[in-house]
């Protein structure tokens, strides 16, 4: 049975240490997160975590949801008592709107919390996750009256959401979307139409379901110009907040599938059920896309999550499993054999992940961070700068750290050989639910273009300057010192190698779109290993200040140890993302599609 | 009814605790301390009592080194009303804490002292006998079951071979048993209500007691490690071994 030890020292370094958020002190919702609440709160949610929902994260793949005659939907054995016990004692409100109940925290400590619920059950965090990303659409989007009816019992969890986008005939293409909306005399809609693979679409768990449907509203534009949002919900609620008669929302099936199985995934029928406008007509996507940052960021996160706890059960695996002699001689003299974190390739699986999590977490927790000074900073000039910041590497988060979390979750399964196929050792189910990740929420190949085709030339590429000046000076900050050298220095050559591909970008992308196209998945990676790089430097300082001033704690030098890891190992793979760049669309479209 | 609460920071039940090498003790060093898990069924405990109505007043009591003020923190976000610190970086032994415990009964004036059985770290078993015995109070040791009727408490308690049902008047001192209940997840924002209860802070001169250590540690060591069995081919054998090893 597969074990989870929420990283609660490392999170704690991250908060109070490499992004010192002591310093934000002064800022609205920073005011009550002392260092000691942020620790009391974190190692609250890392017993519940690990107690409650660890060990349930098996009982949901192996049992999964059913749908029962009635058409209704129950989840796995445990999950209603466990989400139950989480919305009471207020952890879906915690980074919320006080105004609606919610707590105010931080929203960097929220995506640490939400760090340790996915990392412990994926699936579960799910529906609260999913009525995050729909309460949130509402209160970007909402009215004060939808505001004030909505939110307070999402913030509380006594109903939860879910975001319907998708068709059979549509999920990238937005625009094709068929499900329809029809204008009734008292204001409201009759929502028509099916809608595919929606999340926590049904389930046990809440008094209702609040749906936020995207529709087109007869008679609109085609295409995304007529593109509504509607708040649909399964049980119709009265100006008071009283749940009345079910609205014409149903779960016609649940889909199959690899993985998540404890989280629902419902095709949902619409017949003419009541719905209300969310913001404008026709201009539903912009709350939406708003809306998806917060879920991009959620999406990138769960990459990360399934890569930690995969990597932590490898690690017990290979100093437990006894299996050939190290090269070096013996190492295990009372044992048949050595354990098999001697052998240097099982060493690389296993720094692998350890360096990419450690690096994608403070890159998760300073962007989450973004997205707190963009909400909160009284100074203009920051707000812009944290907004470009989430603009520009919001793709790259969900890209990136998904990409390489499958990738860790595939080597973690590797190093229990042929146990790690074994559905009892549960590394198949890391694997299997990590790979939803870089589907859902938008392909990782249109992250990749949005990156690219939008993100990047936006406001004149001012987000990618702005990032690399302050890399520029934070490693002309630290030239002098000798101990930060590999770090300063591969955190330059990543800067500049980025810099060169976005020119390249910039020079072919035009003149031919399919340039820009062929390489963006590169050079999303580039960003994301640019990314790493300079937060490995800014942890490395950190623990290089603490070894210098003689700490005894063994963290800090493990710290250097790995970060040098990263760029001795797995930076250089942005030299071959590059040159794959570099080579255009010419070697990916000579081929005539009919030769396929 | 005023309910003292006594808890430990100790070494976190899922540490894997190493030895010093000079062998004067553990290593206490960088490793994750919280609340000593027996004092966290007490604080449960006189938390639901207050929740029935039976305790007026909950306070939890910590001595040691600065970082208990957090382990006092965890408890009133669990719902214990107000702290005291006493502070001491000192090793303070049973004796010294009971002794601590009895001087803060005679100012708080509590009716209930709820302790842990015992701490994880030294298994000692004997704060709450011995704060019994120095304030002449009775004591229910092992508690699995806490009932009050009137002026007396009925105590079920884990003894070899079952439960025994004993009754004691108040004021009394109870040490609690693993099964006596489940304890809460503390909830946010009892978290973020906990920061604003008042802890004062104390020191163990205050109360006039000396906490100089009455033992010495000799050595501490690592429990010797397993050898390697042996695999017998049938029961015979099994049973000529073990009259070998003088085992029977
Ligand atoms: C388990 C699960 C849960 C889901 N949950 C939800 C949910 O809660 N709500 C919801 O609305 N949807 C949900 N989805 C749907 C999901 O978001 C879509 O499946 C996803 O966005 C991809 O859409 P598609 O399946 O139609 O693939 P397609 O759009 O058909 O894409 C197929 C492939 O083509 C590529 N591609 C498509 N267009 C382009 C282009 N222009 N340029 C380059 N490449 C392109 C894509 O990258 C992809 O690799 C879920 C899906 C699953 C499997």
């Amino acid at each position: 049975m597969p074990t989870y030890k929420a990283p609660t020292r490392e999170q704690k370094f991250l908060l109070h240490e490499v992004l010192e958020l002591s310093r934000f002190s002064e800022l609205e919702s920073f005011k009550e997160a002392d260092p000691e609440m942020i620790d009391a709160i974190l190692e609250e949610s890392a017993k519940f975590s690990e107690e409650v929902l660890t060990p349930l994260n098996r009982v949901g793949d192996e049992h999964g949801c059913v749908r029962n005659d009635d058409g209704s939907v129950t989840t796995p054995p445990g999950f209603h008592e466990a989400f139950t016990q989480m919305r009471q004692n207020g952890w879906m409100g915690l980074s919320a709107d006080p105004k609606y109940g919610g707590q105010g925290l931080p929203g960097v400590l929220g995506i640490a919390c939400g760090e340790m619920t996915s990392s412990a059950n994926m699936a579960f965090t799910m529906y609260p996750g999913l009525t995050g990303g729909a309460s949130k659409a509402i209160s970007i989007g909402g009215s004060d009256v939808q505001k004030d009816l909505y939110l307070p019992k999402m913030y509380t969890g006594e109903w939860t959401g879910t975001m319907n986008l998708t068709e059979s005939h549509c999920g990238t293409d937005l625009g094709l979307l068929k499900t329809k909306a029809v204008l009734q005399d008292n204001g409201t809609y009759k929502i028509t139409g099916e809608k595919i693979f929606i999340s926590a679409g049904d389930h046990d768990m809440s008094d209702n379901i609040i749906h936020l449907v995207l529709a087109r509203i007869e008679g609109g534009p085609e295409g995304v110009k007529g593109i509504s949002l509607f708040i649909v919900p399964k049980f119709t609620v009265d100006a008071d907040g009283n749940v009345g008669a079910a609205n014409g929302v149903t779960c016609g099936s649940l889909e199959e599938k690899m993985g998540i199985h404890g989280n629902s995934t419902c095709v949902m029928n619409f017949d003419d059920a009541v719905g209300e406008l969310i913001g404008v007509e026709h201009k539903g996507l912009r709350v939406m896309f708003v809306m998806m940052n917060e879920a991009r960021m959620g999406v990138g996160m769960q990459g990360l999550c399934q890569s930690e706890v995969s990597y932590q059960n490898a690690v017990i695996y290979a100093n437990d499993r006894l299996q050939g002699r190290s090269l070096t001689g013996v190492k295990n003299e009372n044992g048949p054999a050595d354990p098999i974190i001697v052998h240097p390739d099982v060493r690389r699986m296993l720094m692998d992940a350890r360096a990419f999590n450690e690096g994608g977490r403070a890159f998760l927790y300073w962007l989450a961070l973004q997205e707190d000074l963009e909400k909160y900073s009284p100074d203009e000039k920051v707000r812009e700068r944290a907004d470009d910041f989430l603009g520009l590497m919001t793709p790259v988060i969900k890209g990136y750290l998904t990409d390489k979390g499958f990738e860790n979750c595939v080597n973690a399964q590797q190093v229990y050989g042929g146990h790690g196929y074994i559905e009892e050792w549960g590394m198949s189910q890391f694997v299997r639910d990590a790979r939803i990740a870089q589907i859902y929420e938008g392909a990782n190949g249109i992250q990749a273009l949005d990156l690219v085709g939008r993100k990047l030339a936006r406001n004149g590429g001012r987000a990618l300057m702005g990032i690399s000046a302050e890399i520029a000076a934070f490693v002309k900050e630290n030239e002098g010192d000798e101990n930060l050298k590999p770090f300063m220095d591969g955190l330059s050559d990543a800067k500049n190698k980025l810099q060169t591909g976005t020119m390249w970008l910039m020079q072919n992308g035009m003149s031919n779109p399919d340039n820009a196209g062929a390489g963006s998945v590169d050079y999303m990676h580039m960003m994301g290993l640019a990314m790493l790089s300079y937060m490995w430097a800014r942890m490395a300082k950190v623990a290089q200040t603490q070894i210098d001033a003689g700490t005894d704690d063994p963290f800090y030098a493990d710290k250097i140890i790995t970060g040098k890891y990263f760029i001795a190992r797995m930076l250089p793979q942005i030299d071959a993302h590059l040159a794959k760049l570099h080579s255009g669309a010419e070697p990916v479209m000579a081929l005539a599609a009919d030769r396929f | 009814m005023k309910v003292l609460v006594p808890v430990k920071r100790v070494l976190d039940f899922n540490v894997k605790v190493r030895v010093k090498s000079d062998q004067s003790g553990v290593d206490l060093a960088n490793v994750k301390m919280s609340m000593n898990p027996f004092d966290e069924i007490s604080v449960e405990e006189a938390v639901r009592m207050q929740e029935a109505g039976t305790a007026t007043e909950t306070i939890a009591v910590s001595i040691g080194p600065e970082k208990c003020a957090e382990t006092i923190r965890t408890s009133l976000a669990m719902g214990i009303d107000r702290g005291i610190h006493v502070k001491t970086d000192a090793e303070v032994e049973p004796l010294a804490v009971a002794k601590i415990l009895k001087a803060i009964v005679e100012e708080e004036k509590p009716e209930l002292v709820l302790l842990g059985k015992q701490a994880i770290d030294d298994d000692s078993n004997q704060t709450g006998q011995m704060l019994a015995a120095l304030l002449g109070w009775p004591q229910a040791t092992f508690a699995n079951s806490i009932t009050k009727d009137g002026d007396s408490l009925t105590v079920g308690r884990e003894v070899d071979g079952g439960i025994q049902t004993i009754k004691v008047s108040l004021p009394a001192v109870v040490t609690v048993d693993l099964r006596l209940n489940e304890p809460r997840y503390a909830s946010l924002p009892n978290i973020m209500k906990a920061k604003r209860k008042p802890i004062d802070a104390k020191t163990p001169d205050d109360y006039g007691v000396d906490i100089s250590p009455r033992l010495t540690t000799l050595k501490v060591a690592e429990p010797a490690g397993r050898t390697a069995g042996v695999k017998v081919a049938d029961a015979a054998e099994l049973v000529s071994k073990l009259k070998e090893e003088g085992v029977i």
